[in-house]
């Protein structure tokens, strides 16, 4: 083992999936969202990727803390139970 | 070349940095530490070192940005005392942890509540466990060598970690005393910087400080553990190189009439001046007394100790620290583990004096050695404490 636990190789954390964490989803209405980006700016892990201008949530990755939900300003996350 | 200066335990600390080619120095002041920090930030202001000197808001940021420092390679120094070094606790072990060799002065002092400025070693006794190689110095003059041999040890790769040079505060951080200087191409070709394993690069990425699971963890605490353990070979090197260099003799242990002696204190720092002192007295009236001073405390050279007790009738440790509850001061507890540890069967007794600047004088080391000579065909162990110059 490297001493002082150093991390070579970097995005070592794409094995760390996080989806068993969840018990609630976010799930975006995009009949409102204005793809302003702040959930994308919000999430910790981050889960949410800009795709073809818009922005998806990376379910293997969403921890489900709702932080999105809270942030959105047009409020159009909602957190739905698993 | 090699000169004599007048200088006190801080500016003999401050000096040894400028020699060191210190990258990096976060600082926050505390006395009785404060003047070493003074004396760098002139060095720095006079152009006489090219360091980086980071004034930031507390002793909790002064260790994390030396800790941040060392990990992006730099070489790099703080300095504190008491609260200051309680304040930097939780960092302590993050940097012993991550394997950085940050390079700390600390002038013991006191720990409040009630405030006192003065010197005991409550400060270090209560960080011993932090995984940082722990040296103490007796005198002025010892405080700059072991400074001048602390980036040797901290970052040799078979060490790879902080070391802190301890003196005590005013005894030794402000009281001026001779000090023979190396010349500064000695001490850069002496202290001269061998390669990092790792550092934080942002062209060649890695990550530190990264969490550690279940299946790993306990591995890597073992690795940093047995890196101190093995360090006394690293130290026993460095101290013979610097002899080569100096002409002055360093080992883990400094023992003074200790070879032919039935009483035995040991002890720590400078007041084992005093006790040479009152050893020397004690010597003149037949009584066939000796002192080790514990120079290198961590890691603890248990098995050197016992090779020079063995033959003692009675040995006493001196204690400038309480561990309150457990019955012992903390250079007993170590001491009396290793005893057990290596079979030595010696009595063994326990001295709290000195707190928070108590003056420690020549008879109260008498007394000491009094209680020694009385107590060596008693119990292999005294069941208390003896609070010398204590008013009860
Ligand atoms: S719930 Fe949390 S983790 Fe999941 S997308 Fe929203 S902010 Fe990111
Ligand atoms: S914050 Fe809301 S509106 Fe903005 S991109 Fe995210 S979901 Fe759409």
């Amino acid at each position: 083992m490297d001493i002082g636990t150093v991390v070579r190789d970097s995005g070592s954390t794409i094995h760390a999936k996080k989806s068993g964490w969840r018990s609630t989803q976010p799930l975006i209405d995009y009949k409102r969202c204005t793809s302003c980006g702040w959930c994308w700016a919000y999430c910790p892990e981050p889960a949410i990727r800009l795709e073809g201008g818009k922005y998806i949530i990376d379910y293997s990755f969403c921890k489900g803390c709702g932080i999105c939900a809270v942030e959105c300003p047009l409020h159009c996350i909602s957190m739905v139970m698993e | 070349m090699t000169s004599r200066l007048g200088l006190s335990g801080n500016t003999a600390a401050a000096y040894a940095v400028r020699q060191l080619d210190v990258d990096v120095v976060p600082v926050y002041p505390i006395t009785p530490s404060t003047t070493i920090m003074e004396t760098l930030a002139q060095y720095a202001a006079d152009g006489r070192m090219d360091a980086e000197i980071i004034t930031v808001e507390s002793e909790h940021s002064a260790i994390s940005a030396a800790a941040a420092a060392s990990a992006a390679g730099a070489r790099t120094f703080t300095s504190t005392s008491s609260q200051g070094l309680l304040y930097m606790h939780e960092v302590l072990y993050v940097t012993s942890g991550l394997r950085l060799p940050v390079v700390m002065a600390v002038a013991n002092r006191a720990i409040s509540a009630p405030i006192n400025i003065w010197n005991d070693q409550s400060d270090v006794f209560a960080e011993r466990d932090t995984g940082w190689i722990q040296i103490h110095a007796e005198s002025v003059q010892d405080v700059y060598d072991r400074m001048v041999q602390a980036y040797r040890i901290a970052e040799d790769s078979r060490v790879r970690l902080p070391v802190m040079v301890n003196y005590d505060g005013f005894v030794l951080s402000h009281a001026h005393g001779p000090v023979t200087i190396v010349a500064d191409e000695e001490v850069a070709h002496f202290a001269r910087r061998v390669a990092s394993p790792f550092r934080l690069d942002p062209d060649s990425p890695i990550s530190l400080g990264a969490i550690v699971w279940p299946d790993h963890y306990f591995e890597v605490k073992y690795q940093a553990a047995r890196a101190l353990e093995d360090s006394r070979r690293v130290i026993d090197e460095v101290q013979n190189d610097f002899r080569g260099m100096t002409g002055r003799k360093y080992e883990l242990l400094r023992p003074y009439m200790a070879e032919d002696a039935d009483f035995l204190l040991l002890a720590i720092g400078s007041v084992c001046g005093t006790i040479k002192t009152a050893a020397r007295k004690m010597r003149s009236e037949g009584l066939k007394v000796g002192l080790i001073g514990l120079d290198v405390y961590r890691p603890f050279p248990g098995k050197e100790l016992m090779r020079l007790i063995g033959g003692a009738k009675a040995v006493g440790v001196l204690d400038k620290a309480f561990l309150p509850g457990s019955m012992a001061g903390p250079a007993y507890t170590d001491v009396t583990s290793a005893l057990c540890r290596y079979g030595v069967n010696v009595p063994v007794h326990d001295f709290v004096a000195g707190i928070g600047g108590r003056d420690i004088k020549v008879e109260d080391v008498q007394t000491m050695y009094r209680v020694l000579e009385k107590a060596k065909d008693n119990a292999r162990f005294d069941r208390e404490i003896h609070y010398v110059g204590l008013r009860r």
